[in-house]
C-alpha cells in the first residue's frame, strides 16, 4: 500500500493519495465507522426472520466477522497440507522470467 | 424449415474467418448475437414443428419462459464476449466464441434429450479450441484434459438418454426427476459439467489455462447450460441442496490461498454454481426463479471479473497475486469496472447479486432449513472475501509492484462497461429483470431488514479482512499451486500407470521365469508319463485338419454372435 522508494519510478510518476499510509489508516477508520453505523441500524427496524438466530442482536455482523476470520485462518492452516511448488504438475511455460514482463519498471524488494 | 438463433450463430460463425477485411469481420461478429436476440424474441412460445428420426420424436426448438431466459443470457454474454474479443487478429477465436455461444443457445432451446446431447457435445468440442488457442504445449495438454471431461459428460448424458428411451419414457426433455438408472446417469453427466464436488477439477484446472479472451468466453456458457438442465429436469431434488451447499463452501478455502487470480475466479464460479444448485434443490417457484436469475446475473458479473483479469494479463503478462499490485495507477478504469463486478458477485445492495442471490436465500428461509441457510450465509461472506476483496485488492492495490502499463484496449473497456451497466441495472431495477423469470412470484429484495442485514454481513467481513491484513495474519500470496482433485488424474493416475509398467517386467523376471521353468518341467513329466508318449508322437494330417476346422469355426461363430 505504502511505497518507500518513490524516486525509483519514472519522473512523471506522482505520488497518489493512497501512497500515504496516513490516508490508508483514515480509510480503515471510515470502514470502522460504517460498521458501527450498520450495527446501530439494528435498532431501527422490525425483524421478520425465518430463523430464531436472526433475533439475536447484530447476528449478521458477528457471523460475518467470525466467519471471515475463521475462513482465512482455516485456509492458512490448510495451505500447510495443500501447498506445492509451482512446477509440481509441469514446468512453467509462460512467465519463467517475471523480471522481463512488459511495462515493469523495477524489480520488487 | 424451423428457425433457431442457435443455427444463425453457428452458421454465421463459419463466415467469420472468411472475411479478411477488419471492419467487415467486426460488423459480422457484432451483428450475429444481436440478430440472434431479435430472432429469439420474435419466436412464439411453444415448440417448433417436431419430426421423427428412427421412430423417435425430435423437437429442436422449444421456447418457454425458462428456455428464453437462459437463451437471452447466453446471447447477451455472446455479445459482451464478442466486443471483448474485437481487437484480436485471431479469427479462429472470434469464430469459436460465436459457434460456442450458438451451441449453448441451442442446448437451452432443445425440446428433447437427443438435441440437447448434440449441442452439449458441440459445446464441449468448440470450446476446447479456446484453450488450444494459446498454441503452447501447456495449453494443448490442458485442452485435452478439458475435452476428456466434456466428452465423458456427454457420454453419460447419452447413456442416460438411451436408458430412458429403453424404459419407454421417450426423448422428451421436461421434468426428469431421480427415478431410475437413466436419470442418475443424466444427473452425473450434468453434474460433471456443473462442477459438482470432486467432479469439479476440470474447471479449476483448465479454465485459467485458456487465452485472455478464451477464459472470458468459457465462463458463461457450459456451466450455466448445466444449471439450466438441472432447473428443468431436477427441480426439488433433495440431494441437490446438499451438493449445492458443499459447492458453495469448499471452494472459498481454496480461493483464499490460490495465487493465480483467474483460478481464484474459477473457484468462486463453483461457489456461485453451488448457490444455483441449492436453489434448484429447494425447487418451487422461488427456488427455480432464484437459480435461473442468479445464473443469468452470474453470466454477466463473472464475465466482467474475468474480463478485468484478462485485461491485467494482457497488459502485465501475469495474473498472479504474488506478482501484481498497485495497478490502479495505470489502469484506473479497469479498476473501477472490476470493483463493480466484485460488488455484484458479493451481492452488495444496488448490484445484481443482491437481487438474484437473495431469491435463493429466501427460498431456503421459507423452507426453514437452518443448517443449509447458515452454511450459505457463511459462503456469502466467503465469496465477498475472495472475489469481492481479494481480486481487486491484490491486483490493483496492495503493494505497488511497479507496473506502469497502458490502460486496457478500448473494445475491452467498452465490453466491461456494458457488463457493468447490466450489473447495476439488474441491481437497481430488479423488478424489470424478475419479469423475465419462469414463475410468477411475490418478492421484494429492497426491504429495510434485508438491506441492513446484508450490509452488516459484508461490512464486518471487510473489517475482518482489513484487520487480518494489517496485523499480518492474512496468508501472503505465494508462488505455488494447491493440491485439489485434479491431482488424481494429473499425478496419482500417471504415477500409478508408471509404477505398473515398471513392476510388470520386474515381476516377469523374478516370478514369471521360475514359474515358466516349473511349468515346462511339469509338462515334460506329464507327456513322458502319458501312455506310450502318445501326445508327443507326430499327429496325423487327418486329425490336424479337424482341429483346424474346429478352431476356425469357433472363431467365426464368436465373431458373428
Amino acid at each position: 500500500m505504502n511505497d518507500e522508494h518513490p524516486n525509483e519510478f519514472h519522473q512523471d510518476d506522482d505520488r497518489r493519495w493512497l501512497d500515504d499510509p496516513r490516508n490508508v489508516t483514515r480509510i480503515v477508520y471510515g470502514l470502522a465507522l460504517l460498521c458501527l453505523l450498520a450495527l446501530a441500524a439494528d435498532i431501527f427496524y422490525t425483524k421478520h426472520p425465518h430463523f430464531s438466530v436472526e433475533h439475536w442482536p447484530g447476528f449478521y455482523a458477528v457471523y460475518g466477522f467470525t466467519g471471515s476470520v475463521g475462513l482465512v485462518l482455516a485456509a492458512k492452516g490448510l495451505r500447510r497440507w495443500l501447498r506445492r511448488d509451482e512446477d509440481y504438475y509441469e514446468p512453467p511455460e509462460r512467465d519463467e522470467s517475471v523480471e522481463e514482463l512488459p511495462g515493469r519498471n523495477r524489480d520488487d524488494d | 424449415m424451423m428457425t433457431s438463433p442457435a443455427l444463425l450463430l453457428i452458421l454465421g460463425a463459419a463466415g467469420v474467418p472468411l472475411l479478411r477485411g477488419g471492419r467487415l469481420r467486426q460488423a459480422l461478429i457484432l451483428s450475429l448475437p444481436v440478430a440472434g436476440l431479435v430472432m429469439l424474441w420474435l419466436l412464439p412460445e411453444g415448440t417448433s414443428a417436431s419430426f421423427a428420426l428412427f421412430g423417435l420424436e425430435l423437437t429442436p426448438v422449444r421456447v418457454d419462459a425458462l428456455s428464453r431466459l437462459f437463451a437471452t443470457g447466453f446471447l447477451v454474454a455472446a455479445l459482451l464476449t464478442s466486443v471483448y474479443a474485437l481487437h484480436l487478429r485471431d479469427s479462429l477465436q472470434q469464430a469459436v466464441i460465436l459457434a460456442y455461444a450458438g451451441t449453448a443457445v441451442g442446448g437451452a432451446l432443445a425440446g428433447d434429450l437427443l438435441t440437447l446431447f448434440v449441442f452439449w457435445e458441440l459445446a464441449g468440442l468448440s470450446s476446447a479450441f479456446l484453450i488450444w488457442a494459446g498454441r503452447t504445449e501447456r495449453s494443448y495438454r490442458a485442452g485435452m484434459r478439458y475435452l476428456v471431461a466434456q466428452l465423458i459428460s456427454g457420454l453419460l448424458l447419452l447413456a442416460g438418454t438411451a436408458l430412458r428411451v429403453q424404459e419407454g419414457h421417450g426423448l422428451e426433455f421436461s421434468y426428469l426427476g431421480l427415478n431410475g438408472p437413466g436419470d442418475a446417469l443424466i444427473l452425473a453427466g450434468v453434474g460433471l459439467k456443473c462442477a459438482f464436488p470432486l467432479l469439479h477439477a476440470w474447471l479449476t484446472d483448465t479454465y485459467p489455462e485458456a487465452t485472455v479472451v478464451g477464459t472470458v468466453a468459457l465462463s458463461p456458457f457450459t456451466t450455466k447450460l448445466a444449471v439450466y438442465v438441472l432447473a428443468r429436469g431436477f427441480p426439488g431434488t433433495e440431494m441437490l441442496i446438499w451438493v449445492g451447499v458443499v459447492m458453495t463452501v469448499f471452494p472459498i478455502f481454496y480461493a483464499v490461498i490460490e495465487n493465480d487470480l483467474r483460478r481464484v475466479l474459477a473457484y468462486s464460479m463453483i461457489n456461485q454454481l453451488g448457490f444455483m444448485v441449492a436453489g434448484v434443490g429447494i425447487g418451487g417457484a422461488l427456488g427455480v426463479n432464484g437459480a435461473s436469475a442468479h445464473a443469468v446475473a452470474d453470466m454477466v458479473f463473472k464475465s466482467l471479473l474475468f474480463m478485468a483479469m484478462g485485461a491485467v494479463l494482457l497488459r502485465t503478462g501475469t495474473v498472479k497475486g504474488s506478482e501484481l499490485g498497485g495497478l490502479y495507477k495505470s489502469m484506473p478504469q479497469t479498476t473501477v469496472l472490476c470493483m463493480i463486478g466484485a460488488a455484484s458477485i458479493s451481492a452488495f445492495p444496488l448490484f445484481s447479486g443482491f437481487a438474484t442471490k437473495s431469491l435463493i436465500m429466501e427460498a431456503v428461509g421459507q423452507e426453514h432449513r437452518t443448517v443449509v441457510w447458515l452454511l450459505l450465509l457463511f459462503a456469502s461472506a466467503g465469496v465477498f472475501h475472495h472475489a469481492g476483496i481479494k481480486i481487486p485488492y491484490f491486483a490493483f492495490f496492495a503493494h505497488d509492484r511497479g507496473f506502469r502499463v497502458p490502460e486496457a484496449p478500448l473494445n475491452m473497456r467498452v465490453a466491461m462497461t456494458m457488463a457493468a451497466v447490466l450489473c447495476v441495472g439488474i441491481g437497481v431495477a430488479p423488478n424489470l429483470f424478475y419479469e423475465l423469470l419462469p414463475h410468477t412470484m411475490d418478492y421484494a429484495p429492497y426491504t429495510a431488514p434485508h438491506v441492513i442485514n446484508q450490509l452488516q454481513l459484508l461490512l464486518l467481513a471487510s473489517m475482518a479482512f482489513t484487520l487480518l491484513v494489517r496485523t499480518g495474519l492474512y496468508p501472503p500470496e505465494l508462488r505455488s499451486v494447491n493440491l485439489d482433485a485434479d491431482a488424481v488424474y494429473r499425478r496419482a493416475l500417471p504415477a500409478g500407470w508408471n509404477a505398473l509398467t515398471r513392476t510388470v517386467p520386474r515381476l516377469r523376471r523374478t516370478v514369471g521365469t521360475p514359474l515358466g521353468h516349473c511349468a515346462t518341467a511339469l509338462w515334460d513329466t506329464t507327456v513322458r508319463s502319458s501312455v506310450n508318449g502318445r501326445v508327443i508322437a507326430p499327429w496325423s494330417t487327418h486329425s490336424m485338419v479337424w482341429w483346424a476346422v474346429l478352431l476356425l469355426g469357433g472363431v467365426l461363430l464368436l465373431a458373428l454372435l
